[in-house]
């Protein structure tokens, strides 16, 4: 197998095809540690969803973590986007993405509930004088 | 005189050796990998496009306009089923994925199959709760929060919609044309999407449905 620089996502980085038993063996066993793992944190969101195990205001706090870490499994293990070195073209698009994806939610999210708060002040009068003047 | 020289000739040799992409002594990069981050780049362009949606649910989400809230309207069997269905059809994707490179046709129709099916049984679920929703009178129409809620849902299962045909045109290629190079980059990309749009899931089924319920 001749070496090349860069590698396809959806490729891991040393077996491609025609390695026989071992290489169904290894590919598997990735495929099947990554379904254990994203298992694992899903059943973990659903649990601290629907008991009260977390104090309440931190619920949607924990569940943010555990999807951000499945999706780290999905990508590791299931699309193949890993730190290695021949990856790096495909980990650089990926820094983009979630750079965007970063400053359109959160700049929304933060931009909308300051419009919200300043609108809502406008007819509602404060029960109490505003603090920070 | 020679120390001038070597640095020179280093720098030569260096070039030489060196057969990685884009340094010209390679030449341009292998079809399969041009294939595959192409289709990437589209992937975390859909991604972007996804994300547009979760703002603009987070922000309409509290405004529900005297209708239902999220706690009040999301089912958590349904969802851990359909979360479920998607994670395993995730997982016989990248079985089918092995068998392809295998160039096992059986393995590749079963595990295929297997995909589409649960892939199935997900969307069944997502329109059961969606006409459920409508029957009741609360469809996209009743307040900004469900409008917000059925754009970001709706629009994921109309990727899956897509993916399912795509699948079934991918299996019929296989069977067809067999385990031919193009078909396979073709396969690359139905498996990247595949996956990619499992991603999508476990961010609705995080955000929108299991914080919803807790709100």
């Amino acid at each position: 197998m001749s070496v090349e620089g860069d590698l396809a996502p959806g490729y891991e980085s040393q077996s491609e095809e025609g390695e026989g038993r071992e290489g169904i063996a290894e590919g598997v066993r990735s495929y099947v540690l990554g379904l254990a793992l994203a298992i694992a944190l899903t059943v973990a969101s659903f649990w601290v969803a629907r008991t009260h195990i977390l104090y309440g205001p931190s619920v949607p706090v924990a569940l943010v973590a555990l999807a951000v870490a499945q999706m780290g499994i999905h990508l590791v293990f299931f699309l193949h986007i890993t730190t290695a070195p021949d990856n790096t073209n495909n980990v650089l698009a990926l820094a983009l993405g979630v750079l965007i994806v970063f400053v359109l939610v959160f700049g929304t999210v933060w931009v909308m509930a300051h419009m919200n708060h300043n609108m809502m002040s406008m007819h509602e009068p404060l029960a109490s004088p505003p603090q920070n003047e | 005189m020679n120390s001038v020289v070597l640095p020179a000739g280093d720098e030569g040799s260096s070039h030489a050796h060196s057969n990685a992409p884009g340094h010209g002594a390679g030449g341009p990069a292998s079809k399969r990998i041009v294939v595959g981050f192409g289709f990437w780049i589209y992937l975390i362009s859909d991604i972007i496009m996804f994300s547009a949606l979760f703002a603009t649910y987070a922000v309409l989400a509290p405004a529900t306009a005297g209708g239902p809230s999220a706690r009040q309207i999301f089912d958590p069997n349904s969802v851990a089923i359909e979360t479920a269905c998607l994670l395993a059809s995730s997982f016989a994707c990248g079985m089918a994925s092995i068998a392809v490179s295998q160039r096992s046709m059986k393995w590749t129709q079963i595990s295929l199959f297997i995909t589409g099916l649960l892939g199935f049984v997900f969307l069944m679920f997502e329109l059961r709760e969606f006409h459920g929703l409508v029957a009741r009178g609360d469809g996209p129409t009743r307040s900004a929060f469900l409008s917000a809620f059925f754009t970001l849902v709706g629009c994921h299962g109309l990727h899956i919609t897509a993916g399912l045909l795509w699948l079934g045109t991918m299996m019929a290629q296989f069977y067809a044309k067999g385990f031919r190079r193009d078909i396979q980059y073709r396969y690359l990309c139905f498996s990247l999407f595949w996956h990619a749009l499992d991603i999508i899931w476990v961010a609705i089924f995080s955000l929108v449905y299991l914080v919803g319920m807790n709100l």
